[in-house]
This record gives C-alpha cells, sequence and structure tokens, in this order.
C-alpha cells in the first residue's frame, strides 16, 4: 500500500487499525541468487537498488537481531560530504545527492532535514585546516562556506566563541543535515520487500560454506542456504564473518558512546561538529540535543564505552554553549564500531570468489548510507567496483594508496 | 572503565593509561624482502577477536611504561597483565 494522503484519510475511517506490515516476516528458502548479510541501512539498501537497478529476482537479506536494531539505530544521524580527498568526496557526496530524493525514492519519509553543519575552528591551525578542505571541496563541487568569528556568532546565538579554546571560524556546508535513522533502515525494508525481497530477522550467520575459492553456502541459525553470491554488509562484526570465509581484514572494533538530554524547546536549528575540542551535537524533532564524540581506544565488542569518555563529550559541549549546563542527560548507549587504519571504509571483492564486502565505515557510515548501498549493489551484480568504489578495495592496504581521512580530520569522523 | 593492574605500578584507573592495540607482533626481519602483501598484513591486518587479545598499553600518567594486557573483548574483563618480553599466557579454559 501507498503512502498517501489519501490513504491516510482512507485509513481514518477505519481507526488507522487496518494498516498492512511494512514488512513480512517470510521463512528462509533454501536457495537464493544474492544474500545479504546485515539488515542495517546499508545491507537493506543494497538490496533494494539489487532488485530495483538490476532486476535480481531473489534476494534475501539476514539479520541477527531486528531491522533497525543494530548501528543504523544507534548513530547521531549526520549527514555530510565536506571530506577532504577527492575519493571520499565522491561517495559521500553520491550519498547526499541520494538522500536529497530518498523519501520520495522509498515512498517513507526518512525526514531527511538539511539544516546546515558547522565545522569549528579553535586555531589558526584549524582554520588552515578548514580552508584547505573548504577549496578541496569547491574543486569537488561539494558546496562548502569558510566563515569568521562574527558570522559563527551571528548564525548560532548561543554558542559561546570566547571559551578556553576560543571560536575562530567554521566550515558551513549547508546541505548537510541529519535523518531519522530508524526511518532509513524501515523505508529501505519496506521498498525492497515491495520489489521481492525476503528480509529473516533473527537469523545469525554461523557460518560461510567456501567451495574452490567460492562461496556456495551460509550455515545460519535457521538452516542452511545456497547462494550464488554473497554480500556482507555487518558493522561491529566484520571481523567475525571475515574469518568465517578465511581470511582477515585491516580492522579493529572498538565502542563509540553517544548520548540524548531531555527534550527542551528548538535552541539549535543546525548541526555542530568540533574536531579539536572533539564533540558533535545538533537536536532532534523531538526536541532532544543528540551528543556525540571519540571512540575509545581499544578493542570491544561489549558495546559499552567508557565513563570517562562521556566526560570528554560533556566538557566540550558545556564550554562550546554554557547554556545546555543545566540539561540532564536522558540516556546513553555504546554501539561497536570497524575502524580502519585510514578511517575510510573496504567495499568490494574479498579473496573469496563471489563474496563481496562492504565494512570497516568506522564512526561515520550512517551517512554515507544511501550512496553505500547503491555502489555495492552494482560492486556485487557486476563482479566489479564502479568508479567510485574502487578506491575503497582491501588492495589499498597492499599498495599503499589509502584515503587517508584519518590524516585530513585528526580524529573519527 | 577498566582497573587495570600495572606490573609496576599495581592497581589503577584506566583513564591512566593508553591501549596501543595488538600485540606481540613481529616485524619481518628484513623489510625489503617482504611482498607489498606480506607488508601490508603487517602494517595493518588484526585478529581484531571477539573474545580473548592480546594487547599493548602504556601508563602514561604514571610511570610512563608499556606491557601487554590479555583481555577479553566480549566482557572486557582482564585476565591477566604482564611486562613486555615475557611469553603470550595461555588462554584459559573457560
Amino acid at each position: 500500500m501507498k503512502y498517501s494522503l489519501f490513504n491516510l484519510i482512507k485509513n481514518s475511517f477505519s481507526y488507522h487499525e487496518n494498516w498492512e506490515k511494512a514488512w513480512s516476516s517470510p521463512e528462509l528458502k533454501s536457495e537464493y541468487d544474492v544474500v545479504i548479510v546485515g539488515g542495517g541501512g546499508h545491507g537493506l539498501g543494497t538490496a533494494y537498488y539489487l532488485a530495483k537497478e538490476f532486476g535480481v529476482k531473489n534476494i534475501a537479506v539476514l539479520e541477527k537481531g531486528w531491522i533497525g536494531g543494530g548501528n543504523t539505530g544507534r548513530n547521531t544521524t549526520i549527514i555530510r560530504s565536506n571530506y577532504l580527498w577527492d575519493e571520499s568526496a565522491a561517495l559521500y557526496n553520491h550519498a547526499v545527492n541520494l538522500w536529497e530524493g530518498l523519501s520520495s525514492e522509498l515512498n517513507f519519509n526518512v525526514m531527511f532535514s538539511q539544516r546546515g553543519l558547522f565545522h569549528l575552528a579553535h586555531s589558526v591551525h584549524d582554520m588552515q585546516e578548514i580552508s584547505r578542505r573548504g577549496y578541496s571541496n569547491y574543486l569537488n563541487g561539494i558546496d562548502a562556506e569558510i566563515l569568521n568569528q562574527e558570522q559563527v556568532a551571528k548564525k548560532i546565538p548561543h554558542i559561546n566563541v570566547n571559551g578556553r579554546y576560543p571560536v575562530l571560524g567554521a566550515l558551513l556546508q549547508r546541505r548537510a543535515g541529519t535523518a531519522r535513522h530508524d526511518a532509513v533502515a524501515w523505508g529501505y525494508a519496506r521498498a525492497a520487500e515491495n520489489l521481492g525481497v525476503d528480509i529473516i530477522q533473527n537469523c545469525e550467520v554461523k557460518g560461510i560454506d567456501v567451495s574452490n575459492g567460492k562461496v556456495v553456502g551460509l550455515q545460519t541459525t535457521k538452516g542452511a542456504v545456497k547462494v550464488d553470491k554473497v554480500g556482507l554488509v555487518p558493522a561491529g562484526h566484520s571481523s567475525v564473518l571475515a574469518n568465517m570465509a578465511g581470511f582477515s581484514l585491516p580492522i579493529n572494533s572498538v565502542p563509540l558512546q553517544a548520548l540524548v538530554s531531555e527534550p527542551v524547546k528548538p535552541i539549535l536549528d543546525c548541526v555542530i561538529m568540533s574536531n579539536s575540542v572533539h564533540v558533535y551535537v545538533s537536536q532532534s524533532d523531538k526536541g532532544e540535543l543528540v551528543v556525540g564524540a571519540g571512540s575509545d581506544a581499544y578493542n570491544s565488542y561489549s558495546q559499552r564505552g567508557s565513563f570517562d569518555m562521556i566526560e570528554h563529550m560533556m566538557a566540550p559541549l558545556v564550554e562550546l554553549f554554557p547554556i545546555f549546563s543545566r540539561l540532564k542527560m536522558l540516556r546513553s548507549w555504546g554501539g561497536i564500531v570497524d575502524v580502519t587504519p585510514d578511517r575510510s571504509p573496504i567495499i568490494g571483492k574479498t579473496p573469496v570468489k563471489d563474496l563481496f564486502i562492504n565494512c570497516g565505515w568506522g564512526t561515520g557510515g550512517f551517512k554515507a548510507t544511501p550512496g553505500s548501498a547503491h555502489v555495492f549493489a552494482e560492486t556485487v551484480f557486476k563482479g566489479e567496483p564502479n568508479d567510485i568504489a574502487a578506491p575503497f578495495s582491501i588492495d589499498r592496504h597492499f599498495s599503499g594508496a589509502l584515503v587517508d581521512e584519518a590524516a585530513a580530520a585528526a580524529v573519527a569522523h | 572503565m577498566f582497573i587495570i593492574n600495572c606490573p609496576y605500578c599495581g592497581e589503577r584507573d584506566q583513564t591512566e593509561f593508553t591501549c596501543h592495540g595488538e600485540a606481540h607482533i613481529a616485524r619481518p626481519e628484513k623489510p625489503s624482502e617482504v611482498t607489498d602483501e606480506e607488508w601490508g598484513k603487517y602494517l595493518f591486518f588484526r585478529n581484531n577477536p571477539k573474545g580473548m587479545h592480546f594487547e599493548r598499553w602504556t601508563h602514561d600518567h604514571g610511570c610512563r611504561r608499556w606491557f601487554n594486557v590479555m583481555r577479553n573483548t566480549v566482557t572486557d574483563n582482564i585476565i591477566k597483565t604482564y611486562k613486555m618480553g615475557e611469553p603470550r599466557p595461555e588462554i584459559p579454559n573457560e
């Protein structure tokens, strides 16, 4: 059923009790052309684009928990594309282009809000960094405005520009913003199922069957399944899955935390990021401040971070916005993120034939969801990455052609 | 947050320490003779186990010395800390 004003009115006569389910819970079949492992936004999106753009009929998405219950539902929902390097700019801007049409494409309101994102600069070095990145963005056709202190203070009324680390300026991307993260998973799940994709929840992959160097099947908690091609789209367990297929990855899995405050009336109409004092914050449509910062430095699968990281988030937040100091934080949570040495994702082929991987999105994968899914669907279908995905192969760790956003941003992003 | 038993100073709060990733990775003896793939594996590829992990820490705000830790990455329980140069401990049976 299409979501429309007509259907909204029609369903109101039956007190909205007869809306059909957005997606069903089919049984796992014994054989699929393509199986996507991981039912987050990237995985569901991959299945959707495989069905829609490449006409693949027999697809399943296997999710070990529930749809949207992993990192898709744990992030701080920030979307931007103002990356330094050409390769990243192409990938993330491809995503922003898709974000702009996503709600109508999926017939599901993902609440994409291009409210603008300010990257704050606190030192001469920071000003040089945002200038360099801003001009690099210009050259890549990405909108960027370099603001001085006065302009920042005028655009963000409550900011304290004269703190311990004064705000000297900012890099503004107006096309950046936020989206409703759950809606992204739900929207892709619903749209994928409408195209015939089987979405299998509570189905964990326990083994990957490889024969003569080619993937032939998967062992799951709901039984074995024969496959022609597999796309691994995990978050937090990339190495665990890779080990099942007999290869390893340049990845460490670390905890990343976020917090939300009690809801308040609208006070912050943009996204704020600071790499130097290291905090990022936006206000959700419910009124909560959504706050995040850096990951812990040690490997963990515990979905729990350190208490001191919370203090590291709150100190710069209160310094930048003294008005927030009396807000209570309602909830905090941790997710496990797969971090690569250069902080860029891994998209492409693996040492196993017909087994493809899309992982290593580290602390910033949500913003790329549609772009990542789109290029990965093409990679899985054609067996080769396209021009946007090609620089993100595993092989860059052997050739040395890293896409070094770690050095570019100095922090997680 | 962990309490870490520094082999030199005793139990201290985790905030005094920094983690430096997987331990017991040997640098190839003749870097000029290994392939690009072997060198890439040495530089970048890690075990990243869901389970027992051997890792290097420094006591930055204490004795500033390096040591190794055996920790379960599922529970974050630290099983053992030991000095650099000591052999990797056996993984205990559950």
